[in-house]
């Protein structure tokens, strides 16, 4: 019996491993690639680096490929990225030049492998022009968008249109983010992994340790937001919740935490934003850690009373989940993914100011068993819908249902089938 | 006395699709309710309970919610949450009901209510990816005690989707049982007490458990 997703079952039930095995039979021995820009850093290859070992655990022949590129590369997509996010970015020809050079070069290294594979995944716009540089391929080519599409910037996506309208499938996180194009487009939320670093159980002693490294009181509350130094995740806001918040709630303790700043020259603007503003206040902790303090960031969470995610604008918000994960309730901003994850009163609060943030964070710390409920309410909700294995067996029954033809409201997979 | 063949117990997974069309106002989602796909009304009364959602909604179906949250209009929200999709003989009537009960609320108000720029209602549909675990159970003892131990798939498949399938109107659970004649009527009819609607996924698993094993230890009706 295989030990990597054996190590699921205890955290999700032994009834959703069977589930993928079951699936996974049906698709066992086909050729998988996944293609995406990068293989460290960022939420997509956080993902792969434990999904492609579980799907050929479960008898999948996968390869993750990556597609490298020069500055000029880079410089495209990071505008494409944002463009589709609804920036208004005008990308010069050049760009567009590099794009596509960029991914004729890689396409002529990968074709053989592309081409023969049943099924194909390409990750994001930095790829997606493979399909059309891969005229002989016989499997089913899925494009996975992991960004928000919901309002792009129009030129910006005529031209990826034009690239992503020919695969057979395309997978969106929400339904808002879907486009209108001229294949099946499924819904699959992102996942967290329970036993990543960032996720899995900690002893007390390493969380106590991570306390006193930052200088924080256990004994006092403690709220915490965990994201970039961006405009976006409303750092500013929350300091202010806190404040209004600590009025009323003495002692009160508040941790921004947040990496990458240094190499983002916006990031940096708004770090020196945040910390001026908390300059005053000696509970008030500003953390610039390592892209890779996944412990740390783990450790923060749990020593958290509230997770605090309050962006004004969000793709999905991975860290909702981690947060709930840890049977944390998460006060998180009304926009975006947030909505999927943070269900009014039950899991959390959804909120659209700072004095509503802070209205939620005295009306939890007030009633520490009704943080605790909906704490545990959290932690139950993301097992059943936020974990990898989830996220998995949607990946497979994407495979199933396109090798049955996927314009039916029903498959049914029998036990010999292949 | 037997069933003429063993419970096999199947599994499941919901797929969600986007169907590309979607609505902002109460007449948007009249004129898209009057054309989507029937597969679209079964997800959004029915598909909450697989996919990712909180198990305890405050509405019973997706139109009620948005109703209520997108709408900002409470009175539609209860005159749609109260729709039961078993009480109408397919989707297609389930439709005219839906459809009836907006054009009546368009009707009674003076201005057509909208919902903000970034909570329009997206129409989604959904494909049922069907699996056969291999499991066979012999008998009610048997299915009562594995019960504890079905997926929420298990369950969907079994409880919910069974009323889409042949006999009418009956789940596998009920359907299975009547093979042993009146030897379970009490059980079946406990079963029949059970509302797919209003109840979670979860809580039908402790239910359906409850109740074989109250009505299967006694062993008759």
């Amino acid at each position: 019996m295989s030990g990597l997703l054996d190590a699921y079952a205890p955290v999700t039930g032994e009834a959703v491993v069977h589930h993928l095995r079951l699936l996974a039979a049906r698709l066992e021995g086909r050729r998988v690639v996944h293609v995406n820009s990068t293989r460290v850093g960022g939420g997509v290859a956080e993902i792969l680096a434990k999904m492609i070992p579980l799907m050929q655990e479960l008898g999948l022949q996968v390869d993750w490929e990556v597609i490298t590129g020069e500055s000029d590369f880079y410089q495209c997509t990071k505008s494409f990225h944002n463009a589709l996010q609804g920036d208004p970015v005008e990308i010069p020809r050049h760009l567009y030049q590099a794009y596509e050079a960029t991914n004729q070069r890689n396409a002529e290294r990968l074709r053989p492998l592309l081409e023969q594979a049943d099924f194909v995944f390409i990750h994001d716009p930095q790829p997606a022009m493979f399909l059309k540089l891969c005229p002989n391929r016989r499997g089913k080519w899925i494009w996975r968008c992991h960004i928000d599409l919901s309002r792009p910037f129009r030129p910006v996506w005529k031209y990826m249109e034009s690239q992503v309208a020919g695969y057979d499938a395309s997978i969106f996180s929400l339904s808002s983010y879907a486009r209108s194009l001229p294949h099946t487009q499924y819904l699959i939320p992102p996942s967290i992994d329970p036993l990543s670093d960032k996720n899995i159980e900690l002893e007390p002693q390493e969380i106590r340790a991570v306390q006193e490294q930052f200088g924080l009181d256990p004994r006092r509350p403690l709220i915490v937001q965990v994201s970039r130094f961006d405009r976006f995740k409303d750092p500013l806001g929350v300091i202010r919740a806190y404040r209004l918040a600590k009025q009323l709630t003495s002692g009160l303790q508040l941790v921004l935490a947040g990496g990458g700043a240094a190499d983002d020259p916006e990031g940096e603007a708004v770090l020196a934003e945040v910390s001026a503003a908390a300059e005053d206040d000696p509970d008030v902790h500003v953390l610039l850690l390592p892209p890779d303090a996944h412990r740390t960031i783990n450790a923060l969470q749990r020593a958290a009373d509230i997770v605090v995610q309050k962006s004004v604008k969000e793709g999905f918000g991975l860290t909702v989940a981690e947060g709930l994960w840890k049977g944390k309730p998460v006060i998180g901003g009304n926009v975006g993914g947030i909505r999927l994850q943070v269900v009014n009163h039950q899991t959390g609060f959804l909120v659209d100011t700072p004095e509503g943030a802070a209205l939620r964070i005295r009306y939890l710390l007030q009633d520490p068993t009704r943080l605790r409920e909906m704490g545990a309410k959290a932690r139950q909700f993301v097992r059943e819908n936020f974990l990898l294995t989830r996220h998995l067996r949607d990946y497979l029954a994407v495979m199933a249902v396109l090798l049955h033809g996927d314009n039916v409201d029903r498959i049914e997979l029998t036990r010999t089938a292949a | 006395m037997t069933a003429s063949h063993p419970f096999a117990v199947i599994d499941c997974a919901m797929l969600s699709i986007a169907t590309g069309l979607s609505a902002q106002n109460l007449r948007e989602l009249r004129d898209r309710l009057r054309s989507v796909p029937a597969s679209s009304l079964y997800f959004h009364f029915w598909g909450a309970h697989l996919r990712p959602g909180f198990d305890e909604p405050e509405y019973g179906n997706d139109f009620a919610l948005w109703a209520r949250h997108g709408l900002s209009d409470p009175a539609l929200a209860e005159r749609l949450s109260v729709i039961r999709p078993p009480g109408f003989g397919d989707l297609e009537a389930l439709r005219e009901e839906l459809v009836e009960v907006v054009e009546q609320r368009l009707y009674e108000r003076e201005v057509v209510p909208w919902a903000p720029a970034d909570q329009e209602f997206h129409f989604i549909r959904s494909t049922l990816v069907v699996l056969d675990t291999g499991t066979r159970l012999e008998t009610p003892e048997a299915l009562g005690a594995a019960l504890a131990r079905f997926s929420p798939g298990s369950l969907f498949y079994h409880f919910i989707d069974a009323l889409r399938r042949p006999p009418e109107g009956a789940d596998d659970f009920r359907a299975w049982l009547s093979g042993f004649g009146d030897r379970y009527s009490g059980l079946i009819e406990r079963i029949a007490g059970i509302d797919p609607y209003f109840v979670t996924l979860s809580r039908l698993g402790r239910e359906l458990s409850q109740a074989f094993a109250a009505q299967v230890a006694g062993g008759a009706a």
